[in-house]
């Protein structure tokens, strides 16, 4: 299911150094054509539908068009996501819909306690940060 | 309209890169779980002047196996024992792993899970009615008590679309942004020049400007992922990049540790799971969650006839156990599949359907059970939009309601990985205390050399997919190893402040071989008119469908029902040779491109390697993951052994060893 960019509402992301798209694709396949100041999918094959270019695109521009090995016309999946939920919007090939919205986080963005000031003190045991007694196996084989 | 024999991409490469050398005392490669749980440890035990370096082939905050999400946490022991957590990986994985690992992985999961929760992944939670609440709606965390909702008995729910986010935010804080660098992708580890089998350092290029880096490193944690696409996938056209695993894991963590002569276990071991026909969505939560159970083509449910419990009783002790193994579910469904008996559905209908009889026996009023119906519908789609929304794409493609009709599931073509049901990786030393046995010989007979997670290459640590003979530690497992290496790095670096690593060839040698293939694209594309049909290279698309040619037919890929023979692998062998050969007539010309070269070298030598295993271990260990017609059944007298490999970078020549597998947890009762 190949993310594709509607040209209608790509802006290139303003001619930035990089696209929010590039900036978050895990396979390295949206690109900016510098000349039209678009994004596009540079190897759709390669496409995990994984959505984050869609996620993550400030103007709404990209979508997903179903594989077309194996997915009939028609039917899409799109989200809409913000900084504590997503609300997913699924058409049908029939033309049903369903939405479904589920939280994604519970802080705010920017809050997970990264522990700044935790030390461990023993470099020679096996404790990490935060644990107190490690326990050792008991239900030994004989 | 200009001839085709342009680079593809919109970043041209050139054939003279800038070089950019980096002194780091310790080198993460990687961004996923493993390197991210590293990234939030390691400044908890590293003195101040120890130089961290992060180097990530895509962005932290979606990358690895979790970018898309997840919608369970599949290790969480709580309230179960740690022994138990082992019988059950132990048995899963037909006996053959090391218990070690597997239990101090026990030990440490639940914090990073706890973690994860604090720093805001919605955990579901079970309410005083028993009754499943999001992990949104205020409810005790899991620190302060709260009942997480279990699937299975490992198993908790979450709402996870954007776990990796939440895991990366706090890795990047602790590590700090300017030790991190992104889009650079590492793709050879350097031995030291002066001291034998110490790491020393990495190269890799940027696929953003055309730019190599070199890193001097006294330690380095090397935690890139599985492999995928290494066999041919079922679906070949724009489909194969619906990679049950992610699809831009190269097998690079098995081939770059290999290379420097890290001692390899249980390469043999694949994992083709059966789910979701073509989307490759999730069964878990289907099994476990909705209880929903697997028909035949002729309408039966075969999962526990007189016949299977027949054929289950031929893999003894696995096949006796309340959750039969993986591969021997597999292996059912498979004999289903060849006696024509197929297609296999997961029977979703009659799932949905017996929990609104359940609530309607028990009195529920209509409404109530319309109401019931929408939280249970919203559940089972959530399965598919948190971790594989093309599954929920080809069932709006297709007009699929679950609760109406059944949809079929398969198994996948196989995939290499060390952190899910599958345990092929790197021969790593456990911790260094007492109740993890002591064992003479090579390091690559060892349970321990003095630093937990460490390879057999010294300074040369491995998480996560890396880690071999150690299954099911999913995502938070990963993490957790993740923290457990960070913290032995420092230990390492403390321990060898002398050591001043020294690369064998000066920085512009590596990068002339890191650029090798772009050299040959821009010397040779002029020769034709069309840029991917040339006789003087070969692309790396190209190159991809080769090998997984190759594996499928010869290799026990989905082309033979996961059959194959010594014969059959010896061939396979043999073109991989030549497919190594030609490796180096690829060409790339552009960033991605060479992205993709280098991603193919690392999936030949992974495959390589498996293949190399399942030619020497004399029987069928994992039937439903791959057969040897020659030793078609699991031999537990000759070969209840680990198959560890070593590679002498050297004398580049290969050793397959049989290695003894030790029980630390009872095997009475075996589960």
């Amino acid at each position: 299911m190949p993310s594709y960019v509607d040209p209608s509402k790509c802006d290139g992301c303003k001619g930035g150094d990089k696209t929010a798209c590039m900036y978050i694709c895990p396979n390295d396949l949206m690109v900016l054509n510098k000349d039209e100041m678009k994004a596009y999918n540079q190897e759709p094959d390669a496409c995990w539908e994984c959505y984050s270019c869609v996620k993550i695109c400030p103007q709404g521009a990209i979508f997903v068009r179903g594989y077309n090995d194996f997915v009939p016309m028609g039917g899409q999946v799109h989200p809409m996501r913000s900084s504590d939920s997503i609300m997913w919007t699924v058409k049908f090939r029939n033309g049903n819909m369903k939405r479904f919205k589920f939280p994604i986080r519970t802080t705010a963005e920017g809050a997970a306690n990264a522990y700044l000031d935790g030390k461990g003190d023993n470099l020679d045991d096996e404790k990490l940060l935060l644990e107190k007694d490690l326990p050792q196996p008991t239900m030994l084989a004989k | 309209m200009a001839l085709p024999n342009k680079p593809l991409g919109e970043l041209p490469a050139v054939a003279n890169p800038e070089v950019v050398e980096h002194d780091v005392d310790v080198l993460i490669i990687g961004g996923g779980m493993a390197a991210c749980g590293a990234a939030f440890e390691i400044k908890k035990w590293a003195p101040a002047d120890l130089k961290i370096m992060l180097v990530d082939k895509a962005s932290m905050e979606r990358s690895g196996a979790v970018a898309q999400g997840l919608s369970a946490i599949n290790t969480y022991i709580g309230e179960n024992k740690i022994e138990n957590y082992v019988k059950m990986v132990r048995n899963d994985l037909m006996g053959v792993v090391r218990e070690d690992l597997i239990y101090d992985l026990g030990r440490h999961v639940d914090e990073s899970v706890k973690l994860f929760e604090e720093w805001g992944l919605p955990i579901w939670k079970k309410d005083d009615k028993g009754e499943n609440l999001d992990g949104a709606k205020p409810a005790p965390s899991l620190r302060e008590g709260g009942t997480p909702v279990r699937t299975g008995k490992w198993q908790i729910m979450i709402n996870g679309e954007s776990y990796k986010c939440i895991v990366a935010e706090p890795a990047k804080t602790a590590l700090g942004e300017e030790n991190i660098l992104e889009r650079v992708f590492i793709v050879k580890l350097i031995l030291d020049k002066n001291k034998e089998n110490q790491i020393a350092g990495a190269v890799g290029f940027s696929t953003r400007e055309n730019k190599v880096h070199v890193f001097r490193c006294k330690t380095a944690l090397c935690a890139c992922g599985g492999a995928v696409n290494i066999f041919r996938p079922r679906s070949t056209g724009e489909g194969k990049g619906r990679a049950w695993y992610p699809v831009w894991n190269a097998g690079s963590t098995y081939t770059m540790c290999a290379q420097v002569g890290a001692t390899l276990t249980m390469m043999e071991n694949r994992f083709t799971p059966a789910r979701f026909k073509d989307g490759y969505g999730p069964v878990g939560a289907w099994f476990l969650l909705f209880k929903a159970k697997v028909q035949n083509g002729l309408g039966e449910f075969y999962a526990n006839s007189d016949s299977v419990k027949e054929e289950l009783s031929k893999f003894m002790p696995y096949g006796a156990s309340p959750v039969t193994p993986t591969c021997l579910r597999n292996h059912l469904m498979l004999n289903e599949l060849k006696a024509g008996r197929g297609p296999i559905y997961m029977a979703t209908d009659v799932a949905l359907n017996a929990f609104l009889d359940e609530r309607r026996a028990g009195g529920m009023d209509e409404k109530s059970v319309m109401k019931f119906w929408k939280h249970l519908e919203s559940e089972a789609w959530e399965d598919f939009l948190d971790m594989s929304v093309g599954q929920a794409g080809l069932w709006a493609g297709m007009n699929i309601e679950p609760e109406k009709v059944g949809s079929e599931i398969m198994p996948t073509e196989p995939y290499m990985l060390g952190s899910h049901s599958g345990c092929c990786g790197i021969w790593t030393s456990g911790p260094n205390e007492d109740w993890v046995p002591t064992v003479d010989g090579p390091r690559s007979h060892q349970y321990k050399w003095g630093y937990n997670r460490m390879t057999t290459v010294d300074g040369l640590f491995t998480a996560g997919d890396g880690v071999g003979a150690s299954g099911h530690k999913f995502s938070s497992g990963s993490h957790a190893e993740g923290r457990i290496v960070a913290k032995q790095m420092v230990k390492f670096c403390r321990d060898n402040a002398d050591f001043k690593p020294e690369l064998p060839k000066s920085a512009q040698e590596y990068a002339d071989e890191v650029y090798a293939p772009v050299r040959r694209y821009l010397e040779h594309v002029g020769k034709s008119t069309a840029a991917d049909v040339n006789p003087n290279y070969c692309k790396p698309a190209g190159l991809m469908m080769r090998l997984m040619k190759a594996t499928d037919e010869y290799g026990g890929g989905v082309a033979t029902y996961y059959m194959t023979s010594g014969k059959l692998l010896n061939i396979c062998l043999d073109l991989l040779k030549m497919l190594r050969e030609d490796a180096e007539l690829m060409a790339a010309g552009d960033l991605h491109e060479l992205m993709r070269a280098w991603e193919n070298y690392h999936r030949i030598w992974c495959v390589e390697t498996h293949i190399r295993h399942i030619e020497f271990r004399k029987e069928s260990r994992y039937p439903g993951f791959y057969y040897r017609s020659d030793y078609p059944t699991v031999d537990e007298e000759n070969w209840k052994a680990f198959v560890n490999s070593t590679f002498d970078p050297k004398t580049e020549e290969w050793k397959c060893e049989k290695v003894n597998c030790i029980n630390i947890v009872e095997t009475e009762p075996w589960v």
